[in-house]
């Protein structure tokens, strides 16, 4: 197992697009969180009262996930996808023929990798963010805020799980990138401002996982963070088992 | 010692390769031959459990590929040019490679030589020429040191002189005990460089047998005839016994034909000859003969006309390759 992984890293560690995503992920989430908070601290005192009083310090500086999640599912549909774009797919295999013991080595790297990356993103993220909330700021030593900062950084690894499931399921790039991007992008925004639908809309992975990395939560969702970590981590792993299913059965 | 045995696969209603059964023979290069389409490279793929037969086995040393410990240092193989992510360079694809199946990190540096790559080892395979790319799978294929190797059409789209270095290559790790299983659609190309053929069409078993073996049994000799008097060197002929078929291009050939005797026919009947030649068909055409039932994309014009589209090399070219080796 050891040489698998490390061969895996080997190939992470040897292309540029994953330095380009995962510093795109870091970028962009920082970056809009930022912004998002420093507009929020200007504008505080004509946002509405309902507003003001349900205000999340912490899920507010974490607001880039929304755009900055689309970098990383990017990079995590990569790092499949492009094993079967360049036919090196038969080459991996034919270097390590036991897909299982290939594809968990594949999942570890993408989890060890991501999971630096998301710590990093997550703790930058909520100390600039709170950084430009000044006096409406929050503290990490405040009941739930540490938990939701690691909230972050777990959503995010499992989201890349996820993708790499559905990417072993589909193994081309662009559909998996088009059933992807759309889902986290539009499709679970949309359907959870419709009425009854969103009470199933309300177990999507990213509704899920904001429970997981916000410290009040949304009111609407009737679960609260253990229960959201539990959802992210049902959709993972389901993609990445059926992922792997799908891998073991298939022609390379 | 590789065993295939009933190799069956099914794509839909469609067999690509059909109860398929042979044993590669160690320690030589073993030529597997057959028309594009022919399941050669699908057979191939099977082998390294790539694609999942439909019933049969594949057998390596008594193991299926899959359950072989660090592979690479056992059956190196080619399957096509470019199997490389183009964003990496020589040097790191080979590098993941080697980490995966713990071959040391030196023998990178070693095939890259070996294949004439050094220099260009930290440059992006993208910008690589087919002829490179082809030169980096094969190092690929070595950098395990294996006692195996399994090329699929290496020569593919290489120089003349890559060809020949490809064709030297095979030779020399044949020559050092390896076992060389190289797929080809051209027979003039196993011809040069092959011990033992198996050939194959549409998927299904043609011949299995000593390079010799398939030379001495197809190929077909006869000698040519051109005369201004054709039916009077008919005539001559068959009151002789000698049966003689037209060739379509305004000669005659005599299947097996004793040449002397013919000449000493036409003086004492006084026929004037203007060719009396001794004739070889080549292996390519003993090749065609034997697939023509077997070509999924037939051509218009019927696949086979034998000697008569093209001029039969000399029996000297063609045996001069092989005749050598042996």
């Amino acid at each position: 197992m050891f040489p698998v992984l490390l061969s895996e890293w080997i190939k992470v560690r040897t292309v540029r697009s994953t330095f380009i995503t995962l510093l795109l992920t870091l970028v962009v989430t920082v970056g809009l969180g930022a912004v998002v908070c420093a507009v929020l601290a200007s504008t505080w005192d004509t946002q509405p009262a309902a507003e003001r009083a349900n205000f999340d310090a912490t899920g507010s500086s974490f607001s880039g996930i929304a755009l900055g999640q689309l970098a990383l599912i990017v990079f995590a549909v990569l790092i499949v996808t492009s094993e079967y774009s360049t036919g090196m797919i038969r080459a991996t295999l034919g270097a390590v023929p036991q897909r299982l013991t290939l594809m968990l080595a594949k999942v570890l790297t993408v989890v060890g990798l991501v999971g630096v990356v998301s710590l990093l993103t997550a703790f930058i993220s909520f100390f600039l963010g709170q950084a430009l909330l000044g006096s409406h700021r929050t503290s990490i030593s405040d009941p739930g805020v540490t938990r939701a900062v690691f909230g972050m950084a777990i959503y995010m690894t499992l989201l890349a799980l996820l993708s790499v499931g559905v990417a072993f399921m589909v193994r081309r790039p662009i559909p998996a990138l088009a059933i992807l991007m759309p889902f986290f992008f539009l499709i679970s925004p949309i359907l959870n401002a419709v009425p009854k639908v969103k009470n199933v809309a309300h177990f999507f992975p990213d509704v899920a996982g904001r429970q997981l990395y916000s410290v009040h939560g949304n009111t609407d969702v009737p679960y609260g963070p253990t229960a959201g970590f539990f959802i992210v981590l049902a959709w993972s792993l389901g993609c990445v088992v059926i992922g792997y299913l799908l891998f073991a059965r298939r022609d390379a | 010692m590789i065993e295939v045995n009933e190799l069956t696969k099914r794509y839909g209603d469609k067999l690509a390769v059909d109860h398929l059964s042979f044993t590669i023979p160690q320690g030589v290069v073993t030529g597997f031959l057959g028309p594009n389409g022919a399941g050669k490279s699908t057979t191939m793929r099977m082998m390294l459990d790539l694609d999942r037969p439909t019933s049969g086995s594949v057998r390596i040393d008594g193991k299926q590929y899959g359950q072989l410990h660090e592979p690479l240092k056992y059956i190196g193989a080619l399957l096509e040019a470019k199997a490389v992510h183009p964003g990496r360079t020589a040097y790191n694809h080979l590098l993941w490679l080697a980490a995966s199946n713990r071959i040391p990190t030196r023998r990178v540096d070693e095939v890259l030589a070996l294949v004439g790559l050094t220099a260009v080892a930290k440059k992006r395979s993208g910008g690589f020429s087919l002829g490179m790319g082809q030169r980096l799978g094969i190092a690929a294929a070595l950098l395990g040191d294996p006692k195996i190797l399994m090329f699929d059409e290496p020569v593919n789209g290489l120089d003349p002189e890559g060809i020949i270095w490809v064709r030297n290559l095979m030779k020399s790790l044949a020559a050092e005990g390896r076992t060389v299983f190289v797929s080809s659609h051209l027979m003039s190309e196993m011809a040069l460089t092959a011990d033992h053929l198996i050939v194959i069409g549409l998927g299904r078993l043609l011949a299995d047998m000593p390079m010799n073996e398939f030379i001495d049994r197809n190929s077909r000799s006869f000698v040519r005839l051109r005369t201004p008097q054709p039916e009077r060197l008919l005539d001559m002929l068959s009151a002789n016994g000698i049966t003689a078929l037209q060739d379509g291009a305004g000669a005659w050939e005599v299947e097996d034909g004793d040449m002397a005797r013919i000449g000493d026919l036409a003086a004492e009947h006084g026929v004037a000859l203007h060719e009396l030649s001794p004739q070889r068909a080549s292996l390519e055409e003993a090749f065609m003969r034997m697939t023509a039932e077997a070509v999924e994309y037939q051509t218009g014009a019927p696949a086979l006309q034998p000697a008569q589209q093209q001029e039969p090399e000399p029996a000297a070219a063609w045996g001069a390759g092989w005749k050598k080796e042996s």
